[in-house]
């Protein structure tokens, strides 16, 4: 990716944080990205909870992500500034909602790789965007 | 039909906590449908229908059932106030007799104490649901959130923009004979594909219209119907199912209309090939694409070709579809399809649509409703319905 064609960032809103979520933006403020793991079932899932999804578990440990993942979809947004929205497949398993960022909206697609790069809000708190590697 | 001794009560659990400090409400409501199942030796995949009222965040019990995994066949979010629980009991007795569920889960959950001691504004609804902090901030919209279905779309199968925009041209010629419609005027292929992009890779004209106004049903008891002088269009088959994102394994390919529909033909005992005239929810073009393979009017993946050639215009194609014009061009009331979808469908059981579009014996149609996010976090309804002939 050429910087010379990667868009500014936008100003980005600070996520609600409430009792559940608050470890993980906690993490994100350190440039750590977490998913939740059952200890009981094994799996990993997103956006975190205190049960698990998949057996009902309350045995759900913090997972730290290598921040390493796919494009699954996405889409580029027109009207007014333009911003890319993005489901992104982590290598860990689960896939989140995301913004596409420092990148040349022209060129992306699905299945290119990309990395996790943390966006500061300025409200402590930064949202896990990603960029394409 | 009576549901007397159709529905029994067989796990119960009162959450111990008065005060909800450090917990959320998605997290209270997870709880307390872990314990009655506990309490009644169930397991969480037991149950196939949810029912919860204004105290569950999100839409309807959508984002709950995302939260809690479940997979269920029946959803209901009767709010009546501190009564909502009780007409949920009898709405459940009434689906487990009929044989839509066998294991419903009620729950209720809040902490208005914690939330005052904290200085939150108390809202109804239930405040925001438990994937609102984790998505909002990346301004999801309508459009962008159905413009990645499309994108995944285009992406396993080969389906194209020109594919996309055969629905916006068969919805228009429809249009074009419905004096109430709010966009009467004939599009091309090109026009859709020279329309503004909206969010890549859909246009203005892959979009619905949006209009005030509105519609209703009444569904009545069959003597009710046969002491009427109109023509009588009986429910045959039903569905309904929620789709979220699973835990985040997310897959955009396909909706709820994959249960919502098999269960529907298999209730009313036909098959897609015996539909005559479908009402296919039309939020966006990529919505009937991505419906009409998962009701299985044409294989998973074959969406854009079966739109394509005109093969959705009455009188022209192999499924009239939207003849009303639909959302796409007609009438989208409060950014919500769904009554007109099955109004319209009821005209062409009737032999009532316009004379133009009026599929000749049309005596078995159905009408499909999507809400929410495509693919992603939805509810799912389909309805066959019948003309009785006197």
């Amino acid at each position: 990716m050429s910087d010379t064609t990667a868009r500014p960032r936008p100003k980005f809103r600070a996520p609600r944080i409430n009792d559940e979520s608050r470890p993980f933006w906690e993490a994100t403020s350190r440039g750590e990205l977490l998913i939740k793991h059952c200890t009981a079932c094994g799996e990993n899932h997103y956006y975190p909870r205190s049960l698990c999804p998949f057996c009902f578990s309350d045995a759900t440990q913090w997972l730290t992500c290598s921040g390493r993942g796919v494009i699954y979809s996405f889409s580029v947004s027109r009207r007014g500034e333009p911003y890319a929205i993005a489901y992104v497949s982590l290598e860990e398993g689960p896939t989140l909602l995301t913004n596409l960022i420092d990148c040349d909206f022209e060129r992306l697609a699905i299945g290119q790789a990309v990395q996790v790069r943390f966006a500061d809000t300025g409200e402590g708190a930064a949202l896990p965007c990603f960029t394409p590697v | 039909m009576s549901i007397q001794g159709k529905a029994y009560i067989a796990g119960i659990y009162e959450h111990p906590l008065r005060d909800g400090t450090g917990k959320t409400v998605p997290q209270l409501h997870a709880e307390v449908a872990k314990g009655a199942l506990e309490d009644a030796g169930l397991d969480k995949s037991d149950v196939d229908a949810y029912y919860c009222a204004g105290d569950v965040p999100g839409l309807g019990g959508i984002n709950q059932a995302e939260y809690m995994g479940l997979r269920v066949r029946q959803i209901d979010s009767t709010e009546t106030g501190g009564s909502s629980y009780l007409v949920h009991v009898r709405h459940a007795a009434q689906a487990i007799a009929a044989g839509h569920c066998k294991v419903a889960l009620i729950t209720l959950a809040g902490r208005p104490r914690a939330d005052a001691k904290e200085n939150y504004s108390v809202r109804p609804g239930g405040g925001p649901p438990a994937d609102y902090g984790f998505e909002a901030p990346f301004r999801p919209t309508i459009v962008n959130m159905y413009a990645m279905v499309a994108m995944r779309h285009m992406h396993e199968f080969g389906t194209t923009s020109e594919q996309l925009a055969w629905v916006k041209v068969a919805a228009s010629q429809h249009a074009q004979h419905n004096p109430h419609a709010l966009l009467r005027e004939v599009v091309t292929v090109e026009d859709v594909l020279n329309s503004p992009m909206i969010s890549d890779p859909l246009h203005r004209l892959d979009c619905c219209v949006m209009t005030d106004g509105g519609g209703a049903v009444l569904v009545v008891a069959p003597e009710v119907a046969r002491s009427l002088q109109r023509p009588r269009v009986r429910v045959l088959g039903s569905g309904e199912a929620a789709k979220h994102l699973d835990g985040g394994r997310v897959d955009l390919t396909y909706s709820g209309a994959v249960w919502s529909g098999a269960d529907a033909f298999a209730e009313a005992g036909v098959k897609p090939a015996d539909i005559k005239y479908a009402s296919i929810y039309d939020s966006f073009t990529i919505t009937v694409v991505e419906t009409l393979e998962d009701l299985g009017f044409c294989a998973k993946g074959g969406g854009g070709a079966f739109v394509a050639d005109g093969n959705l215009i009455s009188g022209v194609g192999r499924l009239p579809f939207n003849t009303d014009g639909g959302g796409l061009c007609n009438n989208h009331p409060s950014d919500r399809g769904g009554i007109t979808k099955i109004i319209e469908a009821v005209r062409q059981a009737r032999g009532e649509a316009h004379p133009k579009v009026q599929v000749p014996n049309c005596n078995l149609v159905l009408a499909h409703g999507t809400g929410g996010l495509l693919g992603s976090r939805m509810g799912s309804a389909t309805l066959i319905l019948e003309r009785e002939d006197a």
